[in-house]
């Protein structure tokens, strides 16, 4: 999983904010900033200390988020005017390579970009024939993106491992996939969580789910067990919830009882 | 005696000082002056006020551009969007008066005891505005953190549950649903109508008796969580530089002048020019010169409309007419039941309006119902009255979902809507008559699902003196007067 500042080449000092994208996601702490215990332990960089202390400093800083989530948001656009020339397979594919992903293009071998992002191009000519597989494993999808991906009518199997962008709200919208999609894998999705699976019982064509190390979900056993029972016909891949539950052997039903799960 | 003496001159402090005192010291109370010089030097460094005889930075600024009453999520929307919209970087001040914060707390903490808020968003509306509102805040929601991003905390989670909404509807209303849902389809919602075969196929669990037709949103619509919101709003709206203070609006200073209308008619039209902001639990007060109140009270909002004079006069003249929002109780309850539906359960909304949602993983459910007009509980107090769930909600329950039949209550809670009596929808823009006082309230229990959309609306209206986004002039306050009602289907 790589750091969301890596991600787009930004030194550590100066990522802002954003540290929080990846790892458990955490709920809002209390009333007061003081009460968040893991805020006093972290190290003061030199911009968090000058941001602290003169105006221009903490502007700059904002200025500098802003224009690393427009830099996510750009990556992402619809391309449109593409899909107009090229139909939606195509822009699929091209997007999904331009990511750094694998497309599988039907009774044609995986399309892969090298190390150095570039791709054989001739799948421009693929018109007429739908993708079957998409292999979006580490991409920076987000959102916005996946609209490139949802008019692709014959994919059977969608690889989304590891994408620190995909969260609950983009799995809200994978029901247009419904009729096609026989494989889902969701394992190692930093933002999903037990909320944004609930919603995968639109998708009733599914025969292999995987949603395995989701840091996220709260329960991975419980929340197993529930989705199988959603998706009858899918086989689903987690975290053996056996051992989980030797690990916590009394914290797990009572967790699972209170009133308020997150 | 020779021993007490070494005592006092030897032990360093306040026996010191006491003993050099009584001896005529230069000064009566030394520690005291140097603390005084201390606190002086302390006034002149950079960025502290100085020359203060009296301490009343515990006071509101005396002066404000805006006015914003009321601190929850609709008047941190709005202020949040002034600061957002506004021209140049502190172009505008903005105040935010909230009288009680634990209120908020209470309503919609799950981490206070009372548990958590129902937090639904849909867009299965009847008025096409209202399916833009929605539109527009799901936007907003879904990029939250790019809104509301603040360098150095941590991100909001919403914890946003995309599981849809569905609604019934009865043989009666049947026509009515798909004609909404062909409107909401039209603005760009993903809903689907489904009839009660398909229903039952889709979930189970569901007895479709009574039921003619269903709409089911698919996409961006479930619920969320209230209080990282409102936690969000109010760490961004502080650092944009809005002050927050705690306080109550206790008088209006307005001037007013006499117009006549192009129709002959003479009306009076009044001005805010002063707010007095009375502090908590004390007699203390400040008048705070503002140029725009914004009437953001929520359930008190009609009382505060009534401190500046609207709908006192003549009843049936625009200046009798008054701001037709009062607080009503309602109540959540929430319920264990391992036989119940699964993972799956949208948020269901019946045909007689009990609805109910999944809350967490392990087979607890919320839910409730609006009381009839006539059967209206006291609002002055926040009991829940328990009878009501067992005499009128829990019934609706199995008839609908037969496998709760089972369910124990395990909590309760109340809280209060901002309820529009009138036709049960918002009011937005400014007054007719009071020009400088504008609304943001009567929104009926959707407020917070459309508080992003109301927050711009209203800040548009302010700055600009249009909407520029949505149009929301069907929500202004002339249409109590002109008693042109903007009713929804159902309101939960």
């Amino acid at each position: 999983m790589r750091e969301f500042g890596e991600m787009f080449g930004i030194p550590k000092f100066l990522r802002l904010g954003a540290r929080e994208w990846n790892g458990r996601a955490r709920g809002i702490h209390g009333a007061s900033e003081s009460a968040t215990p893991d805020r006093g332990q972290k190290k003061k960089t030199l911009l968090q200390f000058l941001s602290d202390h003169f105006r221009d400093v903490q502007a700059l800083r904002e200025y500098l988020l802003q224009k690393q989530l427009s830099k996510s948001n750009w990556k992402n656009r619809s391309f449109a005017n593409i899909r107009e020339k090229y139909g939606p397979d195509v822009t699929g594919a091209l997007f999904i390579l331009k990511h750094g992903g694998a497309v599988k293009f039907q009774d044609k071998e995986w399309i892969r970009a090298n190390e150095r992002g570039s791709f054989p191009t001739e799948f421009l000519n693929f018109r007429e024939v739908p993708v079957e597989a998409v292999d979006a494993s580490g991409c920076t999808i987000n959102y916005q993106g996946m609209s490139n991906l949802l008019p692709l009518k014959k994919l059977r199997s969608l690889s989304l491992e590891r994408c620190p962008h995909v969260d609950d709200w983009c799995l809200g919208r994978l029901h247009l996939l419904a009729h096609s999609l026989q494989e889902l894998s969701l394992a190692g999705c930093p933002q999903v969580s037990e909320r944004g699976l609930a919603c995968l019982h639109h998708l009733q064509n599914l025969r292999r789910l995987d949603i395995s190390d989701l840091p996220a979900v709260s329960h991975p056993g419980l929340t197993q067990i529930l989705v199988e029972e959603m998706l009858p016909h899918c086989e689903v891949l987690g975290t053996e919830w056996a051992q989980d539950l030797k690990l916590e052997p009394d914290r797990q039903p009572q967790d699972a009882s209170s009133p308020i799960s997150p | 005696m020779f021993r007490r003496v070494l005592r006092l001159g030897l032990t360093p402090g306040r026996q010191n000082r006491g003993l050099r005192t009584r001896r005529g010291g230069f000064t009566l109370d030394w520690d005291a002056k140097v603390s005084d010089v201390k606190q002086k030097i302390e006034c002149m460094m950079p960025g502290k006020q100085w020359g203060m005889p009296f301490d009343t930075s515990y006071l509101p600024p005396t002066q404000s551009d805006v006015v914003i009453i009321g601190g929850g999520i609709l008047g941190l929307s709005v202020a949040f969007w002034l600061k957002k919209l506004e021209s140049r970087r502190g172009a505008i001040r903005v105040l935010v008066v909230e009288q009680d914060h634990t209120f908020f707390f209470s309503q919609y903490s799950r981490a206070s005891s009372t548990g958590p808020s129902v937090g639904g968003i849909w867009q299965q509306f009847s008025v096409p505005e209202n399916v833009q509102l929605s539109r527009f805040s799901i936007n907003f929601l879904r990029n939250i953190n790019e809104h509301l991003a603040v360098v150095d905390a941590p991100l909001v989670d919403l914890r946003f549950s995309p599981s849809g909404c569905l609604l019934l509807a009865s043989e009666k209303d049947a026509a009515t649903l798909e004609s909404n849902v062909n409107m909401q389809r039209q603005e760009g919602a993903k809903v689907c109508l489904m009839s009660p075969e398909q229903l039952r196929n889709k979930f189970p669990w569901i007895n479709v008796e009574g039921v003619a037709l269903a709409s089911y949103g698919m996409e961006d619509e479930g619920w969320f969580d209230a209080w990282s919101l409102f936690e969000g709003l109010r760490r961004k709206v502080q650092s944009m530089g809005v002050l927050l203070y705690q306080g109550e609006v206790t008088r209006f200073i307005t001037s007013s002048s006499q117009m006549e209308t192009t129709s002959g008619e003479q009306v009076v039209l009044k001005r805010i020019h002063k707010v007095h902001v009375k502090i908590n639990k004390s007699l203390e007060y400040q008048p705070v010169e503002c140029s725009v109140v914004i009437n953001a009270a929520g359930a008190w909002s009609g009382k505060v409309a009534e401190l500046a004079g609207i709908g006192k006069g003549l009843p049936g003249t625009l200046q009798g007419t008054k701001l037709p929002v009062e607080p009503r109780k309602r109540y959540v309850h929430l319920w264990h039941c391992p036989q119940g539906p699964g993972l799956e359960t949208p948020l269901v909304a019946d045909i007689n309006g009990v609805y109910f949602r999944r809350e967490g993983l392990g087979s607890n459910y919320l839910g409730g119902c609006s009381p009839t007009e006539e059967e209206e509980p006291d609002p002055t107090n926040l009991e829940v009255d328990h009878d009501f769930f067992q005499n009128k909600v829990w019934p609706h329950l199995i008839q609908r979902v037969p496998s709760f039949k089972t369910l124990k209550v395990k909590s309760a809670w109340a809280g209060y809507y901002d309820y529009n009596t009138f036709d049960q929808n918002g009011v937005v823009g400014p007054h007719p008559l009071v020009v400088n006082m504008y609304f943001a309230t009567g929104f009926s229990g959707h407020g917070l699902q459309h508080s992003p959309g109301i927050g711009r609306a209203v800040a548009e209206m302010v700055l600009e003196g249009e909407f520029k986004t949505i149009d929301m002039s069907p929500f202004f306050f002339n249409r109590f007067y002109l008693e042109e009602k903007l009713q929804e289907y159902r309101i939960l």
